[in-house]
């Protein structure tokens, strides 16, 4: 039952606890007097114009795209890390391969002009 | 007997008190365990807690020097009780909801940003049997528990229902995510050459036990150790990159509304990532706890503090990046040449074996370990020098382009000025 895993569930807790009652500890002490003007949504003074729930640019969803192509790219190439002293040299050459198959598909994307940032 | 000795014994006394204590209230079994871990967990959160107060002393007094200020030096001698004066005004100062925020999310936050950064900290090896848990997959578990960060920044951007704290989240979203990449490739060279992802295993194989070479991977992979340095201070979000939290443009981004405790626990997020990424480096690349007569726990946090002055003095001189030149160094420059560098490593020190009985069993020339790290020392700063003098002639082309452009303006401004001069 004991795996090293547990202290990572145990810590997880502690960090918890230990957050939670500065959270609450400070929610004690501190004055609470909420006015209208302090709950306002703070802009530099001036008043809010409609909400600030808007759409993200989809720029921003092709950077996730290509940062998911690249990391799922990492869980492929830990494995390989962790096992690379007993490889020999064509399994090298095999992922050298995969790599710059990501390589190409980043450079696809340059050349499609999605990394321009405008 | 030296100081270090005595101090080692006195913890190492109190420890098992402490265990044995523990023990003898509860019994042998699952549920001591357990609690000893708990008290070994928050010694972790309470050391987490010291450095962070002594971390905003020394980074507000450095900076200040580095700007020619004095900093803090009302609060004690030198001002050195101020983050304690910070804390008590942190916990007394009253905390507002906006009317408008998405409750839950905005006050569960701060929360998680605090408790990912804290997470970190139970597989770093302070010391060689000090360790929270050796994970055999450590390296992975930093960077997939440091990407947490970027869920809570995301959190309190978008709950806090305000324009700048969305532009953050908005940022955030860009930067965050894609300094992950480089930062990953850029450990993958470090786990291939230690064979091994536990952090542990990462510092034993950089000091002279066990058959180890005992060479710092620093001095074998520099580029690797630089890139993950400049995606490390972009992914804390600390000065140049701190586009998430640019004052002079979106106030303060994801942490706006937030005041009093919770703005408190962002902060020591910030710090706490910042060591962490400090601490990491020191482990991947300066060699962890290895090094003489000191005890190793001094040692590492010695080169942690090393790496973190480095953090502090690039605060205190740069200037911020904008927000196309962030991504285009990342994606244009940084991915690229970790691409090319990790296939370099991978292919070279397959070649250029340092282990003799691996190279017979693999193929591969048998070279001594110190050559070795020159062979990929000289790869590594090729792979840089060829993409700066790629970058520097792409930045000369388009200058004379500009340039070119301009006398064509300018030819042309002439003639019209002629002909309405003739006219």
């Amino acid at each position: 039952m004991r795996t090293d895993f547990t202290f990572v569930a145990v810590m997880m807790v502690a960090a918890v606890l230990m957050m939670g009652v500065a959270l609450v500890g400070a929610a004690l002490l501190r004055p609470k007097k909420p006015s209208k003007a302090k709950l306002e949504t703070y802009e530099c003074g001036m008043e809010t114009v409609g909400d600030a729930w808007v759409q993200f640019r989809a720029q921003y969803y092709i950077f996730a795209l290509i940062f998911v192509l690249f990391d799922v790219g990492g869980v492929f190439l830990f494995p390989f890390a962790v096992a690379y002293n007993s490889l020999p040299l064509y399994a090298v050459g095999i992922l050298s391969l995969f790599i710059l198959i990501l390589l190409g598909s980043l450079l696809y994307a340059w050349r499609k002009g999605v990394l321009q940032w405008d | 007997m030296s100081v270090f000795e005595v101090i080692n014994n006195i913890l190492k006394i109190v420890g098992d008190a402490v265990a044995g204590l523990i023990t003898s209230l509860l019994g042998a079994g699952a549920l001591s365990e357990i609690v000893v871990m708990f008290i070994a967990a928050f010694v972790i959160c309470g050391f987490c807690a010291v450095a962070f107060m002594a971390m905003t002393y020394a980074e507000r007094k450095i900076v200040a020097r580095i700007q020619d200020r004095i900093g803090p030096n009302q609060a004690g001698p030198y001002g050195v009780l101020q983050p304690l004066a910070d804390g008590v005004k942190m916990f007394t100062k009253e905390d507002t909801t906006p009317a408008t925020a998405d409750r839950w999310v905005y006050n569960l936050a701060p929360l998680v940003i605090a408790v990912f950064a804290l997470l970190t900290y139970a597989v770093i090896p302070f010391a060689p049997s000090v360790v929270g848990a050796n994970l055999n997959i450590g390296v992975l578990y930093v960077i997939a528990v440091g990407s947490g960060s970027t869920i809570a920044i995301m959190m309190a951007g978008w709950g806090s229902n305000n324009k700048y704290s969305l532009l953050g989240a908005f940022r955030t979203v860009a930067q965050l995510v894609g300094y992950e990449v480089p930062m990953l490739l850029n450990v993958l060279p470090v786990v291939m050459l230690s064979g091994s992802m536990s952090l542990v295993d990462i510092v034993e194989r950089q000091t002279l036990a066990n058959g180890a070479h005992g060479i710092p991977f620093i001095l074998m992979l520099p580029l690797s150790a630089l890139i993950f340095l400049i995606s490390g201070i972009a992914e804390t979000g600390r000065s140049p990159f701190d586009l998430l939290e640019a004052e002079s443009e979106i106030v303060a981004g994801f942490h706006v509304e937030y005041s009093g405790m919770k703005f408190a626990l962002f902060f020591l997020g910030e710090y706490v990532n910042a060591l962490a990424v400090s601490i990491m480096f020191a482990v991947l690349f300066l060699g962890g706890y290895a090094g003489p007569v000191l005890p190793p726990y001094i040692w590492l946090l010695l080169k942690a503090a090393a790496v973190f002055t480095v953090l502090m003095w690039l605060r205190g001189t740069l200037p911020r990046v904008r927000v196309d030149q962030l991504m285009s160094f990342n994606w244009k420059f940084l991915v690229p040449m970790s691409i090319v560098n990790v296939i370099l490593v991978m292919v070279l020190a397959k070649v250029f074996v340092a282990d003799p009985a691996l190279a017979a069993a693999n193929g591969g020339i048998a070279v001594s370990p110190g050559m070795q790290a020159l062979i990929l020392f000289v790869s590594n700063g090729v792979v840089l020098l060829s993409a700066l003098g790629i970058v520097a002639r792409h930045a000369r082309q388009m200058r004379l382009v500009e340039a070119e452009d301009l006398e064509k303006r300018r030819a042309q401004n002439m003639l019209v000025a002629a002909k309405a001069v003739a006219q």
